[in-house]
């Protein structure tokens, strides 16, 4: 196996892979969700096996949770996954684990599980992650569930697996929220949807025949303010994700747009053109107050907080065109932040401060960037011609954007080294502005 | 006598409630069709509440309206702009002038200006393109004595587009300003 490789042989391994591959994008398109692709080679990346979990008599469970954890592993980069027909074998727990079957197929971590009835409707999910080279048990965990966060509790594993083998925490069962339209003319309906971070599982909060813009979850995932046009002109709301609850918060006079939340969850940021042309505020929740952070006749827009709280970058074509600056959150003196190309916009932090992920135009072309704020230097981490509204996964490891194919709107995701790119074709019209949600509180182990 | 006063007090409450109920349905779009959206409070630092920007539409619309002559500038409702740009060039330029005269002239009338952008940046920087051309549409038309009062503006960006493809032409088409009587 580990000796020169035939050319007949080398073929054979091809098609396979390539037969698995596209039995994967079948069941995968079936499922009406996602396409991963990879973009470059996966030097680097974990190899890792997860073994479909074994199922025990009473337990018709409606998820494939190993599939599920491959599938979050694979896409995040840092993994390469085995795929089931190369299996040798499927152990089911650890005491049916052969170290030897994964070291000879060149694996270095080893997942197994089993999900056995637990109750009425309830499963027991049990699963073990291994180091095949040391033949020792890394993490072991048993996790009660139901059919209706089965999904769930494979993300919550798939988190648990990474943060094991990469010593950063998984972001994997966290949400996005993003704004779909579908029909057209006087049957146009434009959505603001919530669904896990892979896609599955979305639902509508709100829904209008007029725009909905730049939603915007707050720091404790339970809130988005959104802009919504459906008086006709545009204000921005507060809207419980859980509840459907909602407030009007501003309903100036001209622009009320890009809310953005202060990291304590106290303060908006927002564009305002109440003063005659748009400014970037803030306004405080508490005390309903405004303060008005910049004064310049051109168009100031698109804040974005730095974690800390200190600093908001924003866009601003005071230069002539649209560039990113930043500004104390205390107020003061606005520095330019983006030198490179004529076109950059919509600047948002990564969650340690250190990178900017931006809209930036190559040639003809918007596409994401990201910014490292020490070095300034500028990397083009898309390949689309419109693509637009980059959002950092909680954990800084992924940016979510959207990109246009085939004349629609779809979402995509890439890992922040640009190695895996994915689609997440949402089959439901023209899909955009995708927002990757915080840490929730149900998150935290 | 008292009773009957009562009792038509109680049919018109019931007539303005019905008229008022009717005249709102659009508020309740964003709750339609999706998951139950109810509105709190909603007392924000807003004064705007409900303002109308679909303004007087009845007026325009009798035979012999300069309005609705198509050899009149004033046909021209749409005001194309080039790319990242406010600039009102051209015929667009003597069609935007020729609305200020005519606002001017009939201070009755009013008029929504609708900035658009095409699809390309980024969304809320185009709602800022998007407001500079329709106000690049009115300064033209206060200059020529029309009234602020009479002129109402709204920015869609890039959220209404005219055509829907991914190239040149319709990207010249998507960037405009639209006049709404």
């Amino acid at each position: 196996m580990t000796g020169p490789v035939s050319t007949s042989e080398m073929k054979r391994m091809m098609n396979r892979i390539f037969l698995s591959l596209l039995g994967l994008f079948w069941s995968l398109q079936a499922a009406g969700a996602l396409t991963i692709e990879i973009t470059e080679g996966e030097e680097g990346a974990l190899p890792i096996a997860v073994v479909p979990f074994g199922i025990q008599a009473g337990a018709a469970p409606n998820q494939d949770l190993a599939a599920i954890i491959a599938a979050d592993l694979k896409r995040s980069g840092r993994f390469k996954t085995l795929p089931v027909n190369d299996m040798l074998a499927r152990p089911r727990s650890g005491s049916e684990v052969e170290f030897r079957d994964w070291k000879v197929l060149g694996m270095e971590n080893l997942v197994v599980g089993s999900i056995k009835p637990n109750g009425s409707g309830g499963y027991l999910v049990r699963f073990q992650l291994f180091d095949v080279f040391r033949g020792e048990q890394l993490a072991g965990y048993n996790i009660p569930a139901t059919s209706r966060n089965l999904r769930t509790t494979g993300h919550h594993i798939a988190d648990i697996i990474y943060e094991k083998l990469t010593g950063e925490r998984g972001a994997f069962a966290t949400r996005i929220a993003y704004v779909t339209s579908t029909g057209s003319g006087k049957n146009q309906r434009i959505s603001l949807k919530v669904a896990d971070a892979d896609g599955h599982n979305p639902q509508t909060i709100v829904t209008s025949r007029e725009p909905l813009m730049s939603p915007a979850w707050s720091p404790d995932g339970r809130k988005l303010a959104y802009v919504s046009f459906e008086h006709g002109k545009p204000a921005i709301y507060i809207q419980e994700v859980f509840t459907g609850k909602r407030r009007k918060v501003t309903s100036y006079k001209g622009i009320n747009g890009a809310p953005a939340w202060s990291p304590d969850g106290r303060r908006l940021a927002m564009t305002l053109s109440r003063d005659g042309n748009p400014e970037i505020y803030l306004f405080n929740l508490n005390r309903k107050g405004l303060t008005r952070l910049t004064n310049h006749y051109a168009i100031d827009t698109e804040p974005a907080w730095s974690p800390d709280g200190r600093a908001i970058v924003f866009t601003s074509d005071r230069g002539g065109k649209p560039q990113i600056y930043k500004v104390p959150a205390a107020g003061g003196k606005a520095k330019r932040v983006t030198f490179e190309g004529s076109y950059n916009a919509r600047a948002s932090y990564s969650p340690d401060g250190k990178l900017l992920a931006l809209v930036t135009r190559v040639g003809r072309n918007y596409r994401i960037g990201v910014l490292d704020l020490q070095s300034g230097g500028l990397q083009v981490l898309s390949e689309g011609k419109l693509d637009e509204s980059p959002s950092f996964a909680p954990n800084g490891s992924m940016i979510i954007y959207a990109t246009k194919a085939g004349g629609k709107g779809e979402l995509a995701a890439v890992s922040v080294d640009g190695r895996v790119r994915q689609r997440l074709a949402l089959q439901e019209g023209d899909v955009r502005e995708p927002v990757w949600s915080p840490f929730t509180r149900s998150d935290r182990r | 006598m008292k009773l009957n006063r009562l009792k038509m007090t109680g049919l018109l409450v019931l007539i303005i409630l019905f008229v008022a109920g009717c005249s709102s349905t659009p508020d309740k779009d964003a709750g339609a069709d999706g998951a139950p959206v109810s509105e709190v409070g909603g007392d924000g630092a807003t004064g705007e509440d409900g303002a109308q920007t679909a303004g007087a539409t009845d007026g325009g619309s009798w035979a012999g309206n300069p309005l609705d002559d198509p050899n009149s500038l004033l046909s021209v409702r749409v005001i194309h702009f080039d790319y990242d740009s406010s600039e009102i060039q051209g015929e667009d330029r003597d069609a935007a002038i020729a609305h200020g005269e005519y606002l001017a002239a009939n201070p009755e009338m009013t008029v929504t200006v609708e900035g658009h952008t095409d699809e390309r940046g980024s969304r809320e920087y185009n709602i800022a393109l998007g407001e500079r051309r329709a106000n690049a549409v009115m300064e033209l038309m206060l200059i020529q004595g029309a009234a602020d009062s009479q002129i109402m503006t709204v920015s869609y960006g890039e959220e209404r587009p005219l055509a829907l493809d991914s190239d040149e032409a319709a990207w010249a088409v998507n960037r405009r300003a639209e006049l709404i009587y």
